[in-house]
């Protein structure tokens, strides 16, 4: 990323993520139980998903307006549109294409073991 | 209704006088959501359950008290009904019979003691929803006769605008979905949630089905693509609520029912099914984005909107070209 740009010391913002996630497993995880353990749980798993944004995000945001721009769109909302009234049924297998790409990349954010592997790695 | 304070002891009298005055005992809390709570008892030593209606629900209890009486009658497994209406203080409630048994879908899809389950639940869905799908329309009032594409159109509609989203995924499944439409729909009573967790197993099979308050009139072949979404699967790789295969489902249910029942149209409802449980996710997410349920574990839920749109992705994989000239 972007880090030299910077005025922050280390540990950088994903570094801080993660050693609070890192806390969460040694030390929470193991000495809750029930309701408070199945939330610590998903804290680990928020905070993981937040520290692959902070690594891929910036990347991601490019890469998904030059999607859009190749669409001659500026924004998902007007691609949402534009397939609701019809415009892009003449050329669905380029829209297919963008949105699946774009489906991806939040998944590879969100939750990567959800996908196939061959997308997992793309 | 039920103000928090409201003694035990109130709520297994008023129970006692619904029940003609049978001794009430053992009264415990088992669920209390946010439409509902369920209590078991006994009562003169007969195991049961009640569910009591909270006032910010707004469906009509006796409808679905009607639709578990009329299941009973057409050969489904359900809890019998032993007794609804309305309290004093106006709460709907509806009285059960106890059904023993796991709901946990992760327990019965990989505890030893269900393997024999396993094996037969799929043809045990098949006979029950196709004894569901039998019941006379006439002879429940009340149900939503809704048209669920639109019911979900509108509410991600609605989604979108409070957090400022668009779905360019679920755009694309509601148009394939508008131009696939099964042409030869029967109209039935639906469950409307038929899933793991929503029906009682024990280590022989199915005992019970539960959960009738989405009941409404639709295509039946809503309920077989609700139980093949992904998220039924809970991990498994069976496409039928993790169990089985798409063709034991469609065999078993042709079986029971001695009509066709089309895969295409199983498919279509599976699609929809997918993008309704990802408009949920959105719901849940919205709760505590708008305020109304402050919470880590429903803010994670908005993340989870995706594998929805990756799994319609995959679905409608090579099937775009109803949409145009390609």
């Amino acid at each position: 990323m972007t880090n030299e740009q910077s005025p922050h010391d280390v540990p950088t913002a994903a570094q801080l993520v993660e050693s609070v996630r890192e806390w969460l497993q040694s030390d929470v995880l193991t000495s809750t139980t029930g309701r408070v353990q199945f939330h610590s749980r998903v804290a680990i798993n928020v905070l993981a998903m937040v520290e692959r944004e902070l690594t891929v995000g910036a990347r991601q945001t490019i890469d998904h307006a030059a999607r859009l721009a190749e669409l001659g769109l500026a924004s998902d909302a007007e691609l949402a549109a534009g397939i609701r009234a019809g415009v892009f049924d003449d050329r669905i297998e380029a829209v297919v294409s963008a949105v699946r790409s774009a489906v991806v990349d939040k998944l590879a954010v969100a939750n990567p073991t959800y996908m196939r592997p061959d997308d997992q790695s793309s | 209704m039920s103000s928090p304070r409201e003694s035990t002891d109130d709520f297994a009298a008023a129970i006692s006088t619904a029940l003609g005055g049978r001794n009430v005992e053992g009264l415990s809390r088992l669920s209390g959501g946010a439409s509902r709570e369920t209590w078991r008892f006994e009562a003169d030593g007969e195991a049961l359950i009640i569910q009591r209606q909270r006032s910010g629900d707004t469906r009509d209890m006796e409808v679905e008290a009607s639709v578990l009486r009329a299941a009973d009658t057409a050969g489904v497994p359900v809890p019998r009904l032993i007794a609804s209406g309305r309290f004093d203080e106006g709460a709907r409630y509806m009285i059960q019979s106890w059904v023993d048994g796991e709901t946990i879908a992760r327990k019965i899809l990989r505890d030893d003691v269900y393997s024999t389950a396993r094996r037969s639940l799929v043809g045990q869905f098949a006979t029950a929803l196709a004894a569901v799908h039998s019941i006379p329309i006439d002879d429940v009032a009340g149900l939503p006769t809704n048209d669920q594409v639109a019911q979900y159109r509108q509410s991600l509609d609605d989604l979108d605008a409070q957090l400022d989203q668009s779905h360019p995924a679920f755009e694309l499944a509601f148009r394939w979905l508008d131009r696939n439409r099964p042409s030869s729909a029967r109209r039935a009573v639906v469950h409307g949630d038929f899933r793991l967790g929503n029906v009682m197993v024990g280590p022989e099979g199915l005992r019970a089905v539960l959960d009738w308050e989405l009941a409404h009139i639709g295509d039946p072949m809503e309920d077989l693509g609700w139980l093949c979404v992904r998220a039924w699967r809970f991990g498994s790789e069976l496409p039928v609520a993790g169990l089985g295969t798409y063709d034991a489902l469609l065999s078993g249910y042709r079986a029971a029912t001695g009509s066709p029942a089309d895969p295409d149209a199983l498919r279509w409802w599976e699609v929809l099914g997918t993008l309704k449980w990802g408009i949920m996710c959105m719901l849940q997410a919205s709760a505590h984005l708008l305020g109304f349920s402050r919470s880590h574990e429903l803010a994670a839920i908005g993340r989870r909107v995706c594998e929805n749109e990756y799994d319609i992705m995959l679905a409608l994989e090579g099937r775009w070209s109803s949409l145009g000239v390609s």
